[in-house]
Formats: structure tokens, sequence, C-alpha cells
């Protein structure tokens, strides 16, 4: 049985909270538990969003069973279990990590006390789990970076983070799909576009997937850019 | 494919519908109206769907011109309206022949109106949904507010289907009722009350929040005595529904209206009822907000009078 709590919030959203930090199984939870919702197709219910550690479910309160919906989610958010992600192949994704299209780069590096080629390294060498999404559309916070280059946000946010800019935020890692202001440390960028309306598939991420980044040449960035 | 032109475009006018629902678990905000009960009374009045996409404008109006006849409405914030130089009524449909110019005057109360077309606005749905998400520059026209030069496509509507516009003198006033400068809402407590100083509740009704200048589509800063969180003022980021009081460390809340991020880092001490979204939507700078704890019951109850309220006048229109 997982341990969780139903809050309200307000009279048209119910959220389910399991324990409070970051874990892929205690996020696998939820993932589980948003799909099940998602796949009960409850009436009335608009929206279900995974979180880090929580599951928010967005209704209309008068199309709404509220009472069958608290007992679905209850009984869901106790028996949830993570999909396995081992077998999951992970979405490759090309970054470089060179001149202007890393700026704190050696920031993160001095932070960790290695090489700048020593951080693409830890950043290239682990595959990240997309724990959620948010902050913008596409935006996939993904985890968990190398403690040793798990560098804090900016003390001043920058005024524009290009698009595809790939940063880090303690042991945070993502991708900003719009250029937008943003206080992550910046140590590359990929061609790749994470959030594309002309796309059948528009959003590239989802809670869940899995993603592994690689080191490109400025000469393949431009390759790949002018492809994507 | 009918047009409306835009003349001039008003301070903030955009394309909403209901919202783009079904896509926050990959990011994409909702957007939608700030204030959805005359957002709907509007689409209602011209026989709409609850869903068509309308314009929302924002305390200052805009002035268009229609390329053929048409039924209109205004509702929410209370606009003198001119077409053609004779003046319409708010909250009751009206007739424009093609080359008719309506413009909006004065304002006297309220924020937000809502100018609603028999047919719609016909731009191209993105995500399902035309609404206007101005941070993100997606979906309505372009991304982004009205400008002079504009040209709206506008859907089909049939005027036999069309009782509603002889019956204007019937129209009840479903109006909301309009903020002068001030409301006081009702908040559910929660999602993230736990987070607070015991006395969280009790500081947020002591007295009126002043709409700072810095708020928006997205959220009204509010001015205050500051709130006080139980421990550390962020927290892993979490779903932030529609009018729900997020409270930064500085203790000041922001109230998360329609262009909201979906997830957010910040606590939510309370969340501001669905049947009361509407009237703060009804707010500008400089306005303020009272809040005031309810119950669920009472919550649930004042949406359905509103529903009511609504299905009592369709059904007496049609």
């Amino acid at each position: 049985m997982n341990t969780f709590q139903i809050v309200a919030a307000g009279d048209a959203a119910l959220v389910v909270e399991f324990a409070d930090r970051i874990d892929p199984v205690i996020n696998g939870t939820a993932i589980a538990l948003a799909a099940a919702i998602q796949a009960a197709a409850l009436r009335g219910v608009r929206d279900v969003v995974p979180t880090y550690r929580s599951v928010a479910v967005y209704f209309d309160p008068l199309r709404t069973d509220l009472d069958e919906l608290r007992a679905r989610v209850e009984r869901g958010a106790s028996t949830a279990r993570p999909v396995e992600t081992d077998r999951i192949e992970p979405i490759r994704v090309p970054v470089c990590y060179e001149g202007d299209f890393a700026p704190d780069l050696a920031d993160v590096a001095a932070f960790a006390g290695v090489s700048d080629a020593e951080a693409v390294r830890l950043h290239t060498s682990r595959v990240y789990r997309v724990f959620m999404l948010g902050f913008v559309a596409g935006f996939a916070y993904m985890g968990t970076v190398d403690e040793r280059i798990a560098a804090p946000r900016l003390a001043a946010p920058s005024v524009r983070v290009p698009v595809g800019s790939v940063g880090i935020a303690g042991v945070q890692t993502g991708i900003y799909p719009v250029s937008t202001p943003g206080g992550w440390r910046i140590i590359g960028r990929t061609p790749l576009k994470p959030f594309d309306l002309t796309r059948d598939e528009p959003v590239l991420f989802k809670p869940g997937d899995a993603v592994q980044f690689y080191a490109i040449d400025p000469g393949e960035y431009a390759r790949l850019e002018s492809t994507c | 494919m009918a047009s409306l032109r835009v003349i001039t475009p008003g301070m903030l006018t955009t394309i909403q519908d209901r919202g783009r629902w079904g896509w926050q678990d990959r990011g994409v905000p909702v957007a939608g109206p700030m204030d959805s009960y005359s957002h709907r009374l509007a689409n209602m009045l011209v026989g709409n769907e609850a869903d068509a996409a309308a314009l929302e404008v924002t305390l200052v109006g805009p002035e268009v011109e229609f390329d053929d006849e048409r039924i209109a409405a205004v509702t929410g914030a209370d606009f003198d309206l001119i077409v053609d130089g004779r003046s319409k009524p708010v909250n009751a449909p009206f007739a424009v022949a093609g080359g008719s110019v309506l413009r909006f005057g004065t304002r006297r109360r309220g924020a937000r109106a809502y100018l609603a077309l028999a047919g719609g606005i016909a731009v191209p749905p993105v995500l399902e949904s035309r609404s206007t998400h101005l941070p993100s520059a997606m979906g309505g026209f372009e991304g982004r507010s009205l400008q002079a030069g504009d040209r709206l496509p506008l859907g089909k509507w049939d005027r036999t289907s069309f009782p509603v516009h002889a019956q204007a003198e019937k129209t009840p006033d479903l109006s909301f009722w309009l903020p002068d400068g001030r409301a006081t809402v009702r908040i559910l407590p929660g999602p993230q009350l736990y987070r607070f100083a015991d006395d969280g509740l009790d500081i947020l009704q002591s007295a009126p929040f002043v709409v700072d200048a810095a708020s928006n589509r997205m959220g009204f800063r509010l001015r205050g005595p500051a709130l006080r969180h139980a421990g550390d003022a962020e927290m892993l980021s979490d779903a932030t529904p529609l009018g729900a009081l997020q409270v930064p460390a500085a203790g000041q809340p922001i109230l998360l209206m329609a262009d909201r991020q979906t997830t957010g880092g910040y606590p939510s001490i309370a969340t501001v009822i669905s049947a009361d979204i509407g009237l703060a939507g009804q707010l500008a700078p400089g306005d303020s907000i009272s809040f005031v704890v309810s119950t669920l019951r009472e919550a649930i109850a004042a949406l359905a009078a509103q529903e009511q309220a609504l299905m009592a006048f369709e059904a007496g229109a049609r």
C-alpha cells in the first residue's frame, strides 16, 4: 500500500500527494495513477496532471460525481505501481556543449571541480527520467544529474534563454522549448525541438520517458538544425 | 469567409474559447476567459455553443467592422456600445449589418467584456482550442492580442435557427454583480495550507489586498498583510489550479488566473471557488480584493445557481 494524502484544491481539483521528495519510484507511482485515472475516463474530468510527487485531477464540479471520483482516486492511489523503466528505450538528445551554446558550462565544471570535458561526460553518462512537464509547454523536468554537477540556479535569472538550451538546476536538467527568461545554468544547446506545433506529436517528452544526452560538435549541430 | 476587421484594438483584446484543457500534463497552459460566466453568457445570447471563441476585451474596448449580417452580444464589464452611431445595451443580442461598425465607449464597471458573434470566431484551433495564451504566443490570432487591421475569420451561422435576437427585451439581467473597485471572493483552504503558519487563513481574511499594477492574465500580484510559511517557502513543483493563491517567500500572494503556468514551486494557501473566479476576473490593477473562507457545499451551490440562471434563460429564449 502506498502512503498518500488527498487534498482539495478548490472545488474543481483534487491533488493526491505522495512522499515529498524527488524519487523515481514515487514519481512512477504518480504517473501510473495519472494514467489509470485518464483511462477510467470519468465523467467531468478535464485534465490529469502528474508532477514529481503528486497527481492533480481537474474536473467540472457540476458534471462530476465527487464521491465516486474520490473513491476511484483513493483506490488507485493505494495500489498504483510504477511502470518498469529499465526497459524503456531512451530518447537520445544531441547537445552541442561548446562556445556560445554553453555560457554556464565553465561555472558548472568549477562547481564540480572538474574540467569542462568531464562535466559534459558526467551530464551525458546517465539515462535521465522525465519526472514531469511544466513551466512552459513542452518543458520536461528530468533528472537526476550526478551530484557533482548539481549546481544551483543562477542568482539572477537570464533575461532570455535561447530555445533548445540545456540547463541544470540542482539535480534537475531540462531543455528550454521556447526562448524565455530562465534561471537554470545553461551548459549546451540541442537542435531538437521539445515543442513543435507543426509535428504530429507536438510535445516531444511525456512524464516517465527516459532520455539520454550525447555530445555533438557545432558542425553536427548545424547539420541537424537544418533537418529538424 | 466572413470576417471581422479590427479598426482599433483597445487595450488588450484576445480571442478566447473555454480554454486548452487536456494538455497540462505536457506543460501546455489552459488559458481561456478570465470570467467564464460572462464568456458563456455572451455565446448563449448569440446562439453559439458554450465553447465558441469570442473576444475578451480589457479596460479599453476596440472598434470593429463587420462584413456581413450577424448577431452580436457583449457581456461582462459594463461598456457603452455604439453601432453605427446608435447605442446598444450590454447583456442582450443585437443585429449588425454588413459594413456596420461596433465601437466600445466608456466603461463604467468591471474590467473585462466579452464580444460574441453568431458563428463564433473561426481562427484555426491549436491543440484543439482557439484560446490565446499570451506568454507562449499560442492560439488565437497569431498568438497575440489584436492589432489594428487584423481580419478575424467568422464561422457560419444560421439565421433560421436563431430566435434569440427577436426577444432582446425579454433578456433577464444575468450580468454578474460587477465589482466597483472592490470585490469579496470566497475561498477554500489549500491545497498547501499545511505549509503555512497557523494564522494563515486569519491573516488572509483580515484585510483587503490591492491588485498590483504588475498583474495580468497569468495572475494578480496582491499587496496586503504578509502571510508566513511554516517552513520552506519553496516546494517541489506542483500543479497550479485556476484561482490558487500562491505565496512566494515574501508572503504576498499571487492569485493564479487564466494564463497561469501548469505547475509552480510555491505553495498555495487557498483557492478561490469556481463561482467567484469570474468576479475576480473583473478586477483591474488598483482595485481591492477581500477573501472569505467558504465551504465546498456553498461553493458547489453557488456554481449550480449560476448554471441554473443560465439554463433558465436559455430555455426561455428558445
